[in-house]
């Protein structure tokens, strides 16, 4: 007993000396640093590449990928060519955590890039935080978090859903339904919602959640028709999407009469969902593939060439690119990949995106973005029908709004 | 007044919908006694083969009438092959069936995610089933979506296949033969195997049929299966475990209960209601509501 004791004590002290030895420089400092000795540096990909959210966000890794061979077609960062490591998520939040840990304290990576649910971004928050490691988060989400170990490079809500509320009620819309999936970023939005509603004159006459992945709407689409709303606003997720509109057509409900908003619902997803039940409803982003200027010709060419001529481009896809080409002026403004090198040398970079020249805000660390709003056309593309002209200064807790008082 | 109506007619095509898929299960599970969980993935199989039709044949309201056939005939082969190659093996331990099932169901699913990908896909439906019949006009007109109607009629139109099947013919009179007393049967002459696999193939060819109707109403997908299998259980084990008229009165009463709660609460909350009131209903009667006499020894 004592003996085995004393065995399980020697081992804890050699593992730890390992331990010690083995981290970069000798040093004991406990968080793992990034290998940045040889030619190359190591980033993380850390998606879902199976299970429920794999039809999006593999098309986040494939848009990651694109620009990392761009950037190495030109040199790379500091000279060194970019190694990307893919980790699958699996749609598992566990598994994003401990993936995350995987690529910082195994493979040394400079910077990882990716996560697309409010889940799985919750999940590995803590494990980037305690290892003073950079994540680069494409998506647009509910906004009321700050890590400074996070990039947001989506769209925070004063760039994607107040605009959108504006939107609606510019067009006269006095009431809105809302319709949303179960969990963090349907509810948070709605919360922010109801105030910007019951502080501009708007009424709410509905919220309804399905679980995740539900497929039977059949009673929301009565309660929606029966409230007479001027509108709907939707948060749901995923392929809820599908058996919602296909029992809103068959209600009789259609874009002219009363108009569906959708937050999550990009060119990939009204691929799968079908044109035919979207045709002339509304969706906020910050970019479609149909977005104009040089850039964005030049992103879409190269993506198609790479992965396919009938491969849409959308927002998410727009924001992880950018987001490699962001990460790569900090770490040369900074001529670090030091994490807190590049973020002490983050505020102020600018690069030309596909949706328009984006800044980056060091304070909050989320990047100023153009608001778009677009109409879903038969051919599945969607045609912008709106947007804020220039580039609004990212507001994640929405200190500048009164009505927002009291949210977070 | 309208909404009450539009409710129940949401509630009786959910019902309409739990009933198409617990049909099969009744005969499978009610009938044989083989806890099948790989009925969901014929299920599965049932609307890719829609799916593939439809990619196949141009003209949806034709792929959708062609698919009702051939996905009952894809989905009952592939449940008389799991029964040949496994099953019957199995008939004598209820609980080694539902691991051995559960296995084949993982193995189907991620043969789905080989051949058809792992994003769910869609099928269109065919113009006369998009839209919806206006009932009461005026100002606030109760409509109903002409896909509902659809699957209430496909459902009408399988139940009274599968009693009359039952009742009627030979096959049917060796089915409650073998349920009632195998032993007695078999001694009778009849091949209690061809029986049973026969039985398998009706239950999993309704399973296809089920498939095809569920593509009217969401996507199709890998897991689709796993989703509304446990509904199905549910149903046959309330309305009486071998019992078609326990499975028919449950699943509309279940669906005209989950309607009605969901509009007065919301869908999270009317599923716990309504897995209480099952919870309770079961404490009250255990058998469920109705019950097999059999002049069986076991």
């Amino acid at each position: 007993m004592i003996a085995g004791a004393a065995a399980f004590a020697a081992a804890v002290a050699l593992t730890a000396c390992g331990a010690k030895t083995d981290a970069a420089g000798g040093s004991s400092d406990r968080a793992a640093k990034a290998d940045t000795s040889g030619d190359t540096v190591k980033v993380g990909l850390l998606n879902s590449l199976s299970g429920t959210m794999a039809i999006s966000e593999v098309t986040v890794r494939d848009s990651l990928k694109l620009a990392i061979e761009e950037i190495n077609a030109s040199g790379g960062v500091l000279g060194k060519k970019i190694e990307p490591v893919s980790e699958d998520g699996a749609s598992d939040w566990p598994t994003f955590a401990e993936k995350a840990a995987k690529l910082i304290k195994e493979d040394r990576v400079a910077a990882t890039f990716g996560c697309w649910t409010s889940a799985s971004r919750k999940a590995v928050k803590p494990v980037f935080e305690k290892n003073k490691s950079l994540l680069f988060y494409p998506v647009q989400y509910e906004g009321l978090e700050e890590s400074p170990y996070i990039f947001y490079t989506g769209a925070t809500t004063n760039q994607q859903i107040v605009p959108a509320l504006d939107y609606l009620k510019s067009r006269g819309e006095k009431s809105i339904y809302l319709v949303g999936s179960d969990y963090v970023f349907p509810r948070t939005a709605n919360k922010i919602i109801k105030a910007y509603a019951k502080a501009n004159g708007m009424k709410v006459l509905g919220e309804d959640y399905a679980p995740l992945g539900s497929t039977e709407f059949s009673t929301i689409a009565n309660k929606v028709k029966a409230s007479k709303a001027d509108a709907v606003f939707n948060t749901l997720n995923g392929d809820s999407n599908v058996a919602f509109f296909k029992e809103y057509k068959s209600a009789g409900l259609t874009a002219r009469s009363m108009p569906v908003v959708s937050v999550s619902i990009a060119e990939e997803e009204v691929k799968s969902i079908g044109p035919q039940y979207l045709a002339g409803q509304l969706t906020a982003w910050n970019y479609y593939q149909t977005t104009s200027g040089a850039a964005n010709t030049a992103f879409v060419k190269a993506y198609k060439a790479k992965y396919g001529q009938d491969k849409p481009t959308s927002d998410p896809m727009e924001a992880a690119y950018t987001s490699v080409h962001l990460w790569k002026a900090m770490v040369e403004k900074a001529k670090s990949f030091d994490p807190e090198k590049v973020k002490a040398a983050s505020d102020g970079i600018t690069f030309d995106a596909p949706e328009g020249t984006v800044t980056v805000d060091g304070a909050s660390q989320h990047i100023h973005k153009t608001a778009r709003i677009g109409k879903i056309g038969t051919d599945g593309l969607i045609e912008q029908v709106w947007d804020s002209g220039k580039p609004i200064e990212p507001d994640p807790f929405l200190k500048g709004y009164d009505w927002a008082s009291g949210l977070s | 007044m309208t909404v009450i109506l539009g409710q129940t007619f949401t509630g009786i095509s959910i019902g309409a919908v739990l009933l198409l898929i617990a049909l099969g299960l009744s005969l499978t599970f009610g009938q044989m006694n083989v806890i099948n969980m790989a009925h969901g993935e014929f299920i599965m199989a049932g609307a890719y083969t829609t799916y593939v039709l439809q990619k196949s044949i141009s003209g949806a309201g034709l792929s959708l009438l062609v698919a009702l056939p051939v996905a009952f005939l894809v989905a009952g082969a592939l449940g008389a092959l799991l029964e040949w190659v496994l099953i019957r093996r199995l008939y004598l331990r209820p609980l080694d069936t539902l691991l051995v099932t559960w296995g084949v169901s993982l193995m189907l699913q991620q043969l789905a995610r080989d051949i058809f990908g792992a994003p769910n896909v869609q099928t269109r439906a065919p113009d006369w089933l998009t839209g919806n019949i206006t009932v009461l006009g005026g100002d606030d007109p109760l409509t109903f979506a002409n896909s509902r109607l659809f699957i209430l009629a496909l459902a009408v139109a399988a139940v009274v296949a599968l009693s009359l099947t039952l009742r009627l013919t030979s096959l049917g009179r060796r089915i409650r033969g073998v349920v009632q007393n195998r032993d007695l049967a078999e001694v009778s002459g009849i091949s209690t195997s061809r029986v049973d696999r026969t039985a398998f193939f009706l239950g999993s060819g309704l399973a296809g049929v089920a498939g095809v109707a569920l593509t009217l109403v969401g996507p199709i997908g890998p897991t689709m299966g796993t989703n509304i299998i446990i509904d199905a259980f549910l149903v046959i084990v309330v309305g009486g475990i071998g019992q078609l008229k326990g499975t028919v009165i449950v699943a509309f009463a279940l669906g005209v209960m989950q309607s009605v709660l969901e509009y007065s609460t919301t869908v999270s909350v009317a599923k716990v209601l309504v897995l209480v009131a099952i919870v309770a209903f079961l404490q009250w009667r255990p058998q469920g509501l109705y019950t097999l006499r059999t002049r069986s020894l076991v």
